[in-house]
């Protein structure tokens, strides 16, 4: 299909039923249903769903008009997007310079000995999934970590220990 | 609008802000919103109600007031200055509006950290609302684009931007006016400003507080830039990581739009200008111009070589204008004022103020603003306490993974564009990162290396190859297993990095390297020959992250 580009073409089908397929939908047309709207496109679907998985790219490189490939490239190109679900708590470490001098390896390394997930891991019961930032801008309050967007500063080992603990006793 | 439309509003604001006897500015930017300084302002509005003052006194959310360690800061119209104020205090916050400034919570203003800043770009942050319009307008906003609407022209808007001696905050410094001007000069169906606020150096903040704090400046910056050059379309390029600036733009623009500040025939002239906002999705190469025009367009950001300039080619093919929300920022206070005035602030080459953000171990982290030409050592001990329990001072770094570190004997060194590049470093885009005798050096180019080696996007082999490689070595030398050899090959790598990558990514990531060669080479040393880590950083907390 990509090689017609004025003919009208038929509208992609929603992968399934859900409502949040309108927000993509709000999102792309708002730009013209055109091939640069990409990535404002993913980021709505990350907004809505959480995470890109390949039937998201697949429809919204459809609609667009553009290569599955260059939507995939795309989505693995930038950091900011992920192609896995999250946890059902996310943890991010920022590894920002003030933070990674202030001692946020040692945040990493204590969920890697409570948890066992090293950067970009979930652990196995799904319930916390470890995430590392570039630099999240909050240097004055190195070193800083996000527990489900909200951001704390000044973040200890202990700190961090409470907070899992706290997650983990809520659900269990 | 009209210029007279506008100083109504202006008036009819101030009046209203005039009937409040007392007032509360609470910071409601990210450094203070994450230790709750909402809860704090609505905690103080109750209190503000229970004691049936609220029509006595203006309880409001206001952007950053720089000494972001120390908060949630709040001010009052008393003139004093709290910190860490939690919830709790609320009430003692309002009782000494009658009763006197509450000792327990004071913070000191009469120190180097307040009274040696300039504030040009800082000017409105921590005194006006970011959500509303009408704050900024009534602190002077918007007067620069009537006056260069109504009693400029465009070339004359060019030549004042000349004049001011302003050059890029993004870091590389080019003269701001002369971009304008080829920009103006380049021919297109039609033409594009951009604000590059892709802040993606690691230990930077200050284009996030300005966004968050006073994003009105930063549009009208662009709308007179859009004048000078003839430009119909803005982008604001911001980084999907930060939220609140995100949210605090989209208002603003709402409400230009609404004001007429933003849209057809501005205040019945010529200018028409829309701004839309992009959201970087975490690509530290996006800062570089020709992968972040890729970026808008939809694609990876990828760069390309240049020539063409974007000045020439830039977003979908047109003439476009890239500037740093520093550089925006400057804008409307040089059309203001003029450019003459901005001139006589800074060093001979280096013109107007700096915002650095002043982190890592140093005793008053946050944000400050200074003119051009202040010593290091005035920044990193007068105004910031230099490094905290009585640490000793090793290096300071500046730039970024692009950046350098720059040693003790350098202290006194005026800081400005040039000055910066002799030691080996650069200006960046103003983050200021304090070590002492806890950091290896070592361990601080690894770091960078690693970054740069995770963030180049893969183009050019020089760069994709070699940060790895150089990585590896770093590696290596932390886990003191590299030889006299491995150092050779890692001096011979920096070298061809510099003079082979395709963007400034590439060409700028082996400075972190030779400038901790340069002045710790000893560091180096112990780690290869007496396989010891000086500082005893290295091998600790290796698995954490790889293992």
């Amino acid at each position: 299909m990509g090689a017609v580009a004025v003919l009208e073409l038929p509208k992609t089908p929603h992968p399934s039923d859900d409502k949040r397929w309108r927000l993509v939908d709000t999102t792309m047309r708002r730009l013209g249903n055109q091939q640069r709207g990409l990535i404002e496109a993913l980021h709505t679907v990350q907004e809505a769903f959480g995470y890109l998985d390949v039937e998201a790219l697949r429809y919204v490189a459809s609609s667009l008009r553009v290569p599955l490939s260059r939507a995939y490239g795309v989505a693995t190109f930038y950091h900011f997007f992920t192609l896995k679900p999250a946890g059902e708590h996310t943890c991010v470490v920022c590894m920002g310079t003030a933070c990674y001098i202030k001692g946020a390896l040692q945040l990493v390394s204590a969920m890697k000995q409570d948890l066992g997930v090293t950067p970009g891991q979930t652990t196995a019961d799904g319930k916390v999934s470890l995430l590392t930032a570039r630099c999240l801008g909050s240097c004055g309050l190195a070193p800083a970590v996000v527990y489900d967007h909200e951001v704390a500063g000044k973040v200890t080992p202990a700190a961090l220990r409470d907070r899992l603990a706290k997650w983990n006793s809520h659900v269990s | 609008m009209s210029p007279e439309e506008l100083d109504q509003i202006a008036e009819t604001e101030r009046q209203a802000q005039l009937g409040f006897k007392h007032r509360v500015n609470v910071c409601v930017a990210a450094g203070c919103v994450s230790c709750q300084s909402e809860g704090v302002k609505q905690a103080i509005e109750k209190d503000v109600a229970r004691r049936g003052m609220g029509a006595d006194c203006e309880v409001k959310g206001v952007g950053c007031m720089g000494l972001c360690a120390q908060g949630p800061l709040v001010s009052t119209s008393a003139g004093v200055l709290y910190q860490k104020v939690a919830i709790e205090d609320a009430p003692a916050v309002v009782e000494s509006l009658l009763a006197g400034p509450d000792p327990r919570l004071l913070c000191k203003t009469d120190v180097p950290f307040f009274q040696a800043q300039k504030k040009i770009v800082l000017e409105n942050c921590g005194v006006i609302d970011p959500e509303r319009i009408e704050d900024y307008i009534a602190a002077g906003g918007y007067t620069a684009l009537m006056r260069a609407l109504g009693e400029l022209t465009a070339a004359q808007v060019i030549e004042e931007v000349t004049k001011s001696g302003l050059r890029g905050r993004g870091g590389a410094g080019y003269p701001t006016g002369l971009k304008w001007s080829t920009v103006s000069k380049a021919v297109g169906e039609r033409k594009y400003v951009i604000c590059n606020a892709d802040e993606g150096d690691p230990g930077a903040f200050m284009d996030r507080s300005v966004l968050e704090s006073d994003p009105h400046r930063v549009l009208e910056g662009m709308l007179i830039a859009a004048y000078a050059v003839g430009a119909s379309e803005g982008y604001i390029y911001v980084r999907a990581e930060y939220p609140l600036a995100i949210k605090r733009l989209r208002i603003a623009i709402r409400h230009a739009e609404r004001f007429g500040l933003l849209g057809n025939y501005i205040s019945a002239s010529r200018l028409s200008f829309h701004v839309d906002l992009r959201l970087g999705a975490g690509a530290f190469v996006c800062g570089e111009e020709t992968a972040l025009i890729s970026s808008i367009e939809g694609k990876r950001g990828s760069p390309r070589p240049r020539p063409p300039y974007p000045a020439q080619e830039g977003l979908f093919g047109e003439p476009t204008l890239i500037n740093n929300v520093e550089t925006f920022a400057n804008i409307a206070p040089i059309i203001r004022n003029g450019g003459e005035w901005y001139a006589q602030i800074g060093t001979e080459k280096s013109k107007g103020t700096k915002v650095f953000a002043l982190a890592g171990s140093v005793t008053n982290t946050g944000l400050v603003e200074v003119p051009m030409g202040v010593t290091l050592r005035q920044i990193v001990y007068e105004m910031g306490g230099g490094p905290p329990e009585g640490r000793q001072f090793k290096a300071v770094q500046t730039g970024g993974p692009s950046g350098g570190c720059i040693p003790a004997d350098f202290l006194d060194m005026p800081v400005d564009y040039e000055n910066l590049a002799k030691v080996g470093s650069i200006m960046g885009s103003g983050g200021m990162i304090v070590m002492d005798e806890t950091s290896c050096m070592v361990d601080v180019a690894k770091f960078f290396m690693d970054f740069c080696a995770s963030e180049s996007c893969g183009k050019c082999v020089p760069c994709r190859v070699g940060t790895y490689h150089m990585h590896r070595i770093l590696d290596a030398i932390t886990e003191r297993t590299a030889t006299a050899q491995d150092l050779a090959q890692l001096q011979e790598l920096c070298d061809l990095l510099k003079n082979t990558s395709l963007c400034g990514l590439g060409q700028s990531a082996p400075n972190p390297v030779l400038s901790t060669l340069r002045y710790f080479e000893s560091e180096y040393q112990a780690h290869i020959e007496q396989h010891v880590c000086p500082a005893g950083v290295c091998g600790k907390l290796e698995e954490a992250l790889h293992g």
